[in-house]
């Protein structure tokens, strides 16, 4: 069965450029926005007290890698490899992860307000994180962050649907977002709830801050074994996610026209919420329920490159990075030498944009 | 079986109400079909269950002499495409993006439009006169507008078979007729062509045969000419009307005079 012709084909030039507007922006911002990230790691570990210099850093990790003599003192050395870098890089791979999660949920669940911290993913990731901390099997730490999210997941969108079938849903099987939101909110807060019981029940020590970490994530603390669990999951998952971006793009007129468009609905909302929620749990272990990183970042590339996945979602995530490396710099170095839990700056940004989406929303 | 679409005793019901009724419709190749009926009748759902978004409890769907249901989703969209009104916020996308979203199930994962998916891509947006909108965003289009891009990104899956619901919505008449003009030529050039439509006037003017639904059945299947009488009008849309003919076409046009009580028809 071969496609009837209409014949307009012939008149027409093969290529129009003007179509390609798009594509030389996003390559230049990439190739921004990974300059910069790069260059924001280095600057972000020189800075705070033992006064480094970004040749320093640079000669650290060259001297790590194998190819250059170390030049550093043993203890100058200890902060950038084992302090700061691990927590930079940490800050880039959780960044990085939950810009992603985030467009993709606001692209599967129709949602522009979609968060895995505002759907309550983080503070479920949370409660599993915890209880397994509490029980001492720190092995299943991943997974059980994963359940976690995955429960919060599903009893989001489960009262949300259950709310919206007394008002009517929204068409094409979406779910209304309002209606997601509130659910997320009442969700997220009841497993708020849940993780500071268990710390309070369990801790012996300062359990307050324990529990700010947790509620409001925190970078304080993170090693090389959570660039290793944030970074593998950003990887095994990250690109996974990145992959399926036409698939996402199929999802912009709704379910009825992504299957017309021979996208399986059902199986492929499965699989990708699966996989956020797989990633949330994996960056909440390492960095407790940060908000709002995967609401402004979306956007905010939104508006540079428009909505087609496979720019929105790497640039997302190059985004994400660069925003909370920087964030988690101000978190440990504003009021030096205590720390701010980096979600208190997270969401000093994030509640300003939260109202603009929603005023925006009002008005169209 | 023809070389066309070929639906026998189709049913479907949804939530325990049944939508679609032992429908049969035939519409040869090469030509183009008018779905007709009042609101609720069932021709969107229809359409729905020819395109694979909604399966059929029952029944054979073939087009081109294949079972539809034995195809995998992906084929499918190769060979049929839906146009529909669009009920959802418009998404943050360039009008030659939107219509690239019809060479989706012709791609792999991870290749970009080709060489080729761009020739159609700009085919499909010249089909319809939307070269100056292309590089518009989606969200500030007018209805009519949105409605041709649709179409075009319909085109741009290179369907066989195209169904379309409402192609003429928020379009003014000369707007109308144009689209209506594009498909009867599609439609000549070999592909089928499916469209529910409201205005019966339109469907006389345009369409091969015409199927007229009636709560979820076939009420009548056949030329306009010989399909559209006043009886059927009357009973189906709850309408008076004379058809006369078309002073210089000679088909159907329909004269309303006023509403009149509805009553069931038996199926054909």
């Amino acid at each position: 069965m071969s496609a009837p012709e209409t014949g307009v084909r012939s008149v027409l030039p093969p290529r129009a450029p003007v179509f390609e507007t798009r594509r030389g922006r996003t390559t230049a911002s990439a190739v921004a926005l990974g300059v910069l990230l790069a260059a924001s790691v280095i600057a972000a570990v020189t800075i705070g007290p033992a006064g480094l210099a970004p040749a320093d850093v640079i000669a650290s990790v060259a001297a790590h890698l194998g190819i250059g003599e170390p030049t550093l003192s043993p203890l100058r050395d200890g902060i950038v490899w084992e302090l700061r870098m691990p927590r930079v890089l940490t800050a880039a791979a959780v960044g990085a992860g939950l810009a992603l999660c985030g467009a993709v949920m606001q692209a599967l669940t129709r949602n522009p307000l979609a968060d895995p911290y505002l759907l309550g993913l983080s503070s479920g990731a949370s409660v599993g994180a915890v209880i397994v901390i509490v029980l001492g099997v720190g092995l299943l730490l991943p997974f059980a962050a994963f359940a976690g999210a995955l429960a919060a997941l599903v009893a989001t969108l489960a009262l949300a649907g259950a709310a919206g079938r007394g008002a009517g849903r929204g068409s094409g099987g979406s779910l209304s977002p309002t209606r997601t939101v509130l659910a997320g909110l009442a969700v997220s807060s009841m497993f708020g709830a849940v993780t500071s019981l268990v710390i309070f029940w369990s801790a012996t020590g300062d359990s307050y801050r324990e529990i700010l970490n947790w509620l409001l994530g925190s970078l304080a603390g993170t090693d090389w074994v959570s660039v290793a669990i944030a970074g593998g999951a950003l990887i095994a998952i990250g690109i996974p996610l990145i992959a399926s971006a036409r698939t996402l793009d199929a999802f912009a007129f709704g379910d009825a026209a992504a299957s017309a468009l021979g996208v399986h609905v059902g199986r492929s909302r499965v699989l990708l919420l699966g996989g956020t929620a797989l990633l949330t749990g994996a960056l909440v272990a390492v960095s407790g329920s940060i908000g709002f990183v995967g609401l402004i970042l979306p956007h905010g590339v939104r508006l540079l490159v428009g909505s087609r996945h496979r720019a929105l979602l790497p640039l997302s995530a190059l985004a994400g990075a660069l925003f909370l490396v920087w964030a988690d710099t101000a978190a440990r170095t504003l009021f030096d030498p205590r720390e701010l839990p980096v979600g208190i700056i997270t969401a000093l940004v994030g509640g300003p944009v939260f109202a603009l989406l929603l005023m925006r929303r009002r008005v169209s | 079986m023809t070389d066309g679409l070929d639906l026998s005793r189709v049913r479907f019901s949804r939530t325990g109400r049944l939508i679609v009724d032992e429908v049969d419709v035939t519409v040869p190749a090469g030509s183009l079909g008018a779905l007709l009926g009042p609101n609720g009748a069932g021709k969107s759902t229809l359409l729905h269950l020819i395109a694979g978004i909604e399966r059929a409890d029952a029944g054979a769907l073939a087009f081109a002499g294949r079972d539809l249901a034995a195809l995998r989703r992906r084929d499918r969209a190769r060979r049929i495409a839906l146009a529909e009104q669009e009920t959802h916020d418009a998404p943050e996308l360039r009008v030659h993006e939107v219509v690239a979203l019809g060479r989706t199930p012709h791609l792999g994962a991870w290749a970009g439009l080709g060489e080729r998916d761009h020739a159609i891509v700009a085919e499909s947006l010249a089909v319809l006169g939307l070269e100056p909108l292309a590089a518009r965003e989606y969200s500030t289009l007018s209805g009519g507008e949105r409605q041709r891009v649709n179409l075009a990104r319909a085109l741009a899956q290179e369907p066989e078979l195209l169904l379309l619901d409402e192609p003429t919505n928020h379009l003014d008449v000369r707007a109308q007729l144009t689209s209506l003009e594009l498909v009867r030529s599609l439609a000549s050039s070999g592909r089928t062509v499916l469209a529910a439509l409201h205005d019966l006037g339109l469907a006389a003017a345009y369409a091969d045969h015409v199927i007229v639904l009636d709560r979820g059945r076939v009420v009548a299947s056949g030329a306009p000419a010989d399909m559209l009488e006043p009886g059927l009008i009357r009973d189906v849309w709850g309408v008076e009307a004379e058809v006369l003919a078309h002073p210089s076409t000679g088909r159907p046009l329909i004269a309303y005079s006023g509403v009149a009580e509805r009553s069931a028809r038996a199926p054909v």
